[in-house]
């Protein structure tokens, strides 16, 4: 009997800061496991052999933010059966969709001499946004476990195992004391997608919302503990508009704090 | 002094040293020992070597969605209220393996799964939480469908109770009858009795093996007075409970009032975050992950702390059935102090106000009842219920 053909992994990458693919490849002896069950052809990032496709599972990393890249993501998707964000920029479009709460050609004419050269869209979207999606991981990076048992799952034909609920579980599944109720410290936990293990918290600082919300947050009741507990409202605008800043509720209750 | 076993019920007393005479002995008897120490700003529930881990001369501040450590003016070991996470952690841990198999050619093998059943000896454990590990007992134990592994490690299970000198601003065992004085479930129960320049222990012998094991331990007879003292201890603890919680017809109550508007307030407050689950000592729900690994070959099901708060929690086909906080925050409340009352026989609340310390935004389950309570359509009335 001939062996079954592999299954064809692609990696892609769009506007992002590599540290997603980069979590690919700190997957250590899994990376080698992974080898052996799928076949890489196409992963830049790794290797300048790349294969065509079609795929069967691409990770796509990077938010759109360019004309082209919108057309690109239409081909990535045409030729991938199985399309798989992977990170916060990917998954909610990143840090870089700062730019949708300003004028991002204010942006240009301070970095640049001449926008003659400059293609770039007013925002920064999500991969679904502009396709259909069939699974969006969370995190800035991501958590490499996370990415072993989706790429597990779609191998299986499974559903992944990963909640889409708070970091304040994971808190208690570790035996982490609050830091919100222990020390006073604002912390974003209570509305926070799970994925991470609680990293900020066991080292005593209060979770910063790298995972983006969990599902149907109370980012207003989270806000309002905030104030009581000395954040001021720029600070809560701020803390709701890091990697997941387009993302909602997030984006919303940014938009109800501020000078 | 040592070697009289005594009876059950029989009191005596034990210094300082006694304690760490009692802490060696059952270490030296194999058992792993967890009780209070410092750590992460709380006083957690941990492994002790000896006295000298003990939390001495501190005490914790618990109000709503607050937690402070500070020194006590004495030195007393058991100075205060309870820890942030309860015994339950290490009865029913966290996350758990039900069973795994491996992929042998066409066959599927089931392997074997090694139940992890430590000998714990339990050392501080409040009246509140005995109550607390009797209803998981009979969660877990007390049904037709039994958790081994839950047995296995309550079977093995060692327990010095210590009656409360300290009552948190967030305690209501007095309300929910559960506390300050531990009551039965323990084989040792100490009161600290900390008066003069005097640092003792009156010592309750609760089980035969409790008995055995403390015939070993430098004691001296209990006086009258020591008694009298030891007392006095609980009943002032009782009268300083920071919380109380009416249980009048509280079952006719929640089960009669599923659309009372405190759920819409007490749900624009409420984070749906599961804490107030996480740390409840009685709350027992689980769900079960199922993984496989990269090449196929491999599989296991794990079981892990879940919460009638998270959307995944009740979600079928089609979609959660409590999508909305205030019905996940109701399912919670009324489980707890009505529902259970139906599928357990009382109520699934002891009063120790961890919900109440433990949430990030200090909602009170206590002041949730009076609200219902103040406003509440007359039991005998059913209303219709509603998501």
């Amino acid at each position: 009997m001939a062996p079954a053909r592999r299954p064809r992994l692609a990696v892609w990458k769009f506007a992002s800061c590599d540290g997603c693919q980069l979590s690919l490849l700190d997957c250590e002896d899994d990376i080698l496991a992974l080898a052996e069950v799928v076949e890489i052809a196409s992963f830049p990032e790794a290797s300048s052999a790349m294969s065509k496709g079609p795929y069967d599972i691409s990770l796509v990393e990077g938010s759109v933010t360019t004309p082209h890249d919108a057309m690109r993501i239409k081909k990535v998707r045409r030729q991938s059966r199985h399309l798989v964000t992977i990170g916060a920029c990917a998954t909610a479009g990143g840090i870089q969709a700062l730019r949708n709460f300003a004028d991002v050609d204010d942006f240009i004419a301070a970095v640049y001499a001449t926008s003659r050269y400059i293609k770039t869209l007013a925002t920064s979207t999500p991969i679904s946004a502009h396709v259909p999606v069939d699974y969006e991981l969370h995190g800035c990076p991501i958590d490499k476990t996370q990415l072993i048992e989706v790429i597990s799952a779609f191998l299986a034909g499974r559903k992944p195992a990963i909640p889409n609920q708070s970091v304040c579980i994971e808190c208690k599944q570790r035996g982490t004391v609050c830091v919100m109720v222990a020390r006073g410290t604002p912390c974003l936990g209570p509305v926070t997608h799970a994925g991470c293990g609680a990293i900020c918290p066991s080292f005593r600082r209060g979770c910063y919302g790298c995972f983006g919300p969990m599902a149907r947050p109370n980012t207003t009741a989270l806000a309002r503990e905030w104030r009581l507990l000395g954040a001021s409202e720029t600070d809560i605008q701020r803390v709701y508009r890091t990697f997941n800043a387009a993302t909602e509720p997030f984006k919303t209750e940014s938009e109800a704090h501020g000078d | 002094m040592g070697g009289h076993v005594l009876a059950i019920g029989a009191k005596a007393m034990m210094t300082r040293d006694g304690l760490q005479a009692l802490i060696e002995a059952l270490l030296s008897r194999g058992y792993r020992l967890i009780g209070p120490r410092l750590g992460e700003g709380a006083i957690v529930y941990d492994d002790i070597g000896g006295i000298a881990d003990l939390p001495a001369g501190w005490t914790d501040r618990q109000e709503a969605g607050s937690y402070r450590l500070e020194r006590r003016a004495d030195a007393a070991f058991f100075g205060y209220a309870v820890g942030p996470q309860s015994w339950k952690r290490f009865l029913h841990p966290p996350v758990e393996r039900l069973w795994q198999a491996r992929r042998e050619g066409d066959e599927l093998a089931i392997l074997p799964i090694e139940i992890e059943t430590p000998k714990f000896a339990f050392l501080g454990v409040r009246g509140c939480e005995l109550r607390a590990i009797q209803i998981q007992d009979r969660v877990f134990t007390g049904g037709s469908q039994v958790d081994v592994a839950y047995g296995a490690r309550r079977r093995g299970n060692f327990i010095v109770a210590v009656n409360c000198g300290t009552a948190g601003g967030t305690c209501f065992c007095v309300s929910m009858a559960s506390g300050p004085k531990a009551k039965g479930g323990f084989d040792l129960a100490l009161t600290e009795l900390i008066e003069g320049g005097a640092h003792e222990f009156l010592v309750e012998i609760g089980s035969a093996t409790g008995a055995d094991l403390f015939a070993g331990i430098p004691q001296r007879t209990a006086s009258g007075d020591d008694i009298a003292a030891a007392e006095a201890v609980v009943a002032r603890t009782a009268r300083e409970m920071g919380r109380t919680l009416d249980n009048t017809g509280i079952k006719e109550l929640l089960q009669g009032n599923p659309n009372h508007p405190r759920w819409d307030t007490v749900a624009s407050r409420c984070l749906t975050c599961a804490n107030c689950t996480m740390v409840c000592p009685t709350c027992f729900c689980t769900t079960v992950e199922d993984g496989s690994d990269l090449a196929g070959a491999t599989a296991a099901r794990v079981r892990k702390w879940d919460s009638c708060f998270t959307l995944d929690f009740s979600f079928v086909h089609g979609g959660p059935v409590r999508s909305e906080p205030r019905a996940r925050y109701r399912q919670w409340m009324t489980h707890k102090l009505a529902n259970w009352i139906d599928q357990f026989g009382k109520s699934g609340c002891v009063g120790c106000g961890r919900c109440i310390t433990w949430c990030p935004v200090g909602i009170d389950i206590t002041e949730e009842v009076a609200a219902i309570r103040a406003n509440a359509r007359t039991a005998g009335t059913p209303e219709k219920g509603g998501a």
